[in-house]
């Protein structure tokens, strides 16, 4: 066995263990806090497997969206609204635990299906296209997924839209499930001061 | 334009020469740049605190350091060392995980991006084909080390601090990313070489500055705010904050955040002279130099000399623009967070997104001056 080929087996183990413990940790971890926090290891440890496939710029493109803009924006609200308080038990957490479980195991035998039947090597090695792949993505982006990216970015206009409308509640003269005019006022004073409950 | 010096070809040479075999030869050979490198940033550290002391205390007409060593030159070493004994403290009601992680995921990226960073044809970690994508996807990590702690150090200052850092960070990554793809446009490459290669043709005269002024401007606006430097240093803001994110930090998780921030200074320096001054090259093509004085352009001395004088252009130019950083901090006052958040979308984001439209349109009109 060549060096070369040692270096990726020990690398794709290590990341992939982290991806996994990681990921359970997200799960199965009280604080959310550090569910976040393991959440952006697991997007980097994702972006590495990339960069063991040869696809550095999706690596890349992960890093920046996922961990760069996702999950900060995840660990943001997070702390912004992070308040020490006990929460209500669930009602029934025994079965909607179950439920859950089922849809996640059907999701994995599936996932191992698709492992097992799909032919992963290539035909031909020289297939593979390496730092070529930046051009070609961009080649699909302005064609045959034109259609896609676009209304993915409809989509997430009109999400920055809901948002913008949802912060700014004072556009609104209205409220909307009341129908009452609203006290503008009484917006201000609800909001409440940041870290009122921090020390 | 495959001239240049090709160490680690000579190099495994000589190693085979040993009776090594490539493979080995390989391995001996990757830890090597990698610690020249590390080695050159934290002498760039030392510089740039010396200098910060100095022109600090010109710019306040003081004298600065004096005493250790000639004109003070040894003071940063001294700063050091006091940072490296100090005792390491964690606050008894800190978070002490992520209190440790926080300062190593705020410099880990900042190290890593110099692999992108080119001081001639072939004097780089490596030629990604990603290049500078690579330093936009990776400062990009760091806002999480601010939280992190920020949060970590359970107080209210760092939380502020960190939270504020994280907004200032990612509002100022897109116009920053913004005025590099005007760059990438007109190169036709995300890599660093190419991007200098491409500004080499006349010398101080195709540098990209002249055709990108807005998105030159745009950047360096941009970088400084990333930079957490003056006027844009909210996050630390010592009359509101005391410290931000760093106040609960002694020895060396607060060195670590020391040396994150003047690294990254240098690293923007660097980039902003490689994307837009012209990289290593000299005012003057060296091959002109050399054609002028009948030297053949591929002998072994011509060869050592173009690239002694490509990493000093390259550091001559980065230093420059830290000098001004550095003014700049002894000049202006801060801004406001509301006015920093304004000057970041409301007027850089405008600005380096029409800069990117006009650039494709001009690539279109005239593909002889902004890249076929």
């Amino acid at each position: 066995m060549s060096i070369a080929i040692t270096t990726q087996i020990i690398c794709f183990t290590v990341l992939s263990s982290v991806v996994i413990i990681g990921a359970l940790g997200v799960v199965l971890l009280e604080s959310i806090v550090y569910s976040a926090f393991l959440l952006g290891g697991v997007f980097m440890s994702v972006a590495g497997l990339y960069l063991l496939l040869n696809a550095s710029f999706v690596a890349a493109a992960q890093v920046l969206v996922y961990v760069g803009a996702v999950n900060v924006l995840i660990i943001f609200a997070i702390m912004l609204v992070n308040k020490k308080e006990d929460l209500k038990p669930v009602n029934a957490i025994k079965s909607r635990r179950i439920i859950s479980t089922s849809i996640c195991l059907t999701l994995l035998s599936l996932l191992i299906r698709v492992d097992l039947t799909q032919v992963w090597n290539l035909s031909n090695p020289q297939d593979s296209i390496g730092e070529e792949s930046t051009i070609r993505i961009g080649e699909h982006l302005f064609s045959d997924y034109l259609l896609p990216f676009e209304v993915a970015s409809v989509l997430l206009l009109m999400a920055m839209i809901g948002a913008i409308v949802l912060a700014r509640r004072d556009v609104m003269s209205k409220d909307i499930s009341t129908g009452l005019p609203v006290d503008q006022e009484l917006i201000e004073k609800t909001s409440e001061p940041l870290l009122t409950n921090k020390n | 334009m495959e001239y240049g010096l090709d160490l680690e070809y000579s190099f495994n040479e000589i190693l085979k020469g040993f009776g090594l075999s490539s493979e080995i030869a390989h391995i001996i050979w990757l830890p090597l740049p990698m610690l020249l490198v590390l080695v050159a940033a934290v002498v760039g550290v030392l510089v740039t605190v010396w200098l910060e002391r100095k022109i600090s205390a010109a710019a306040q007409q003081r004298i600065g350091p004096e005493y250790a060593g000639a004109l003070g030159v040894l003071q940063p070493i001294a700063d050091g060392l006091k940072l490296l004994v100090k005792e390491d403290i964690i606050p008894a009601k800190a978070d002490g995980i992520l209190f440790t992680a926080g300062p190593i995921l705020v410099l880990v990226p900042v190290i890593l991006s110099w692999l992108i960073v080119p001081f001639g044809q072939n004097l780089l970690i490596s030629n990604v084909g990603i290049g500078i994508f690579l330093w936009i996807a990776l400062s990009s990590i760091q806002p999480i080390g601010l939280l992190m702690s920020g949060y970590a150090s359970n107080n209210k200052y760092s939380l502020l601090g960190g939270l504020r850092a994280a907004a200032q960070s990612i509002s100022y990554e897109i116009p920053l990313a913004l005025s590099v793809l005007a760059i990438v446009l007109m190169t036709n490459s995300l890599s660093t070489v190419d991007i200098v290669n491409q500004q080499s043709g006349a010398g101080i005269l195709s540098w990209n500055i002249w055709r990108q002024p807005v998105g030159f401007i745009v950047f360096w606006i941009c970088a400084l705010a990333e930079c957490e430097r003056l006027p844009f240093d909210l996050p630390e803001a010592e009359e509101e904050l005391v410290a931000g994110y760093q106040t609960e930090y002694a020895g060396m998780k607060f060195a670590l955040f020391y040396l994150g921030s003047y690294i990254n200074l240098i690293l923007s320096a660097l980039l902003v002279s490689i994307l837009y001054l012209g990289g290593w090259g000299f005012p003057i093509p060296v091959e002109l130099i050399a054609k002028f004085f009948n030297l053949p352009i591929n002998s072994p001395l011509i060869q050592v000399f173009t690239a002694s004088i490509g990493i000093v252009m390259t550091v001559l130019k980065a230093y420059l623009l830290v000098f001004i950083a550095i003014l700049l901090r002894w000049t202006t006052p801060r801004v406001r967070i509301d006015q920093l958040l304004d000057l970041g979308w409301k007027f850089l984001l405008p600005i380096s997104l029409a800069n990117l439209l006009i650039t494709a349109g001009l690539k279109l009109a005239f593909p002889q001056f902004f890249g076929g």
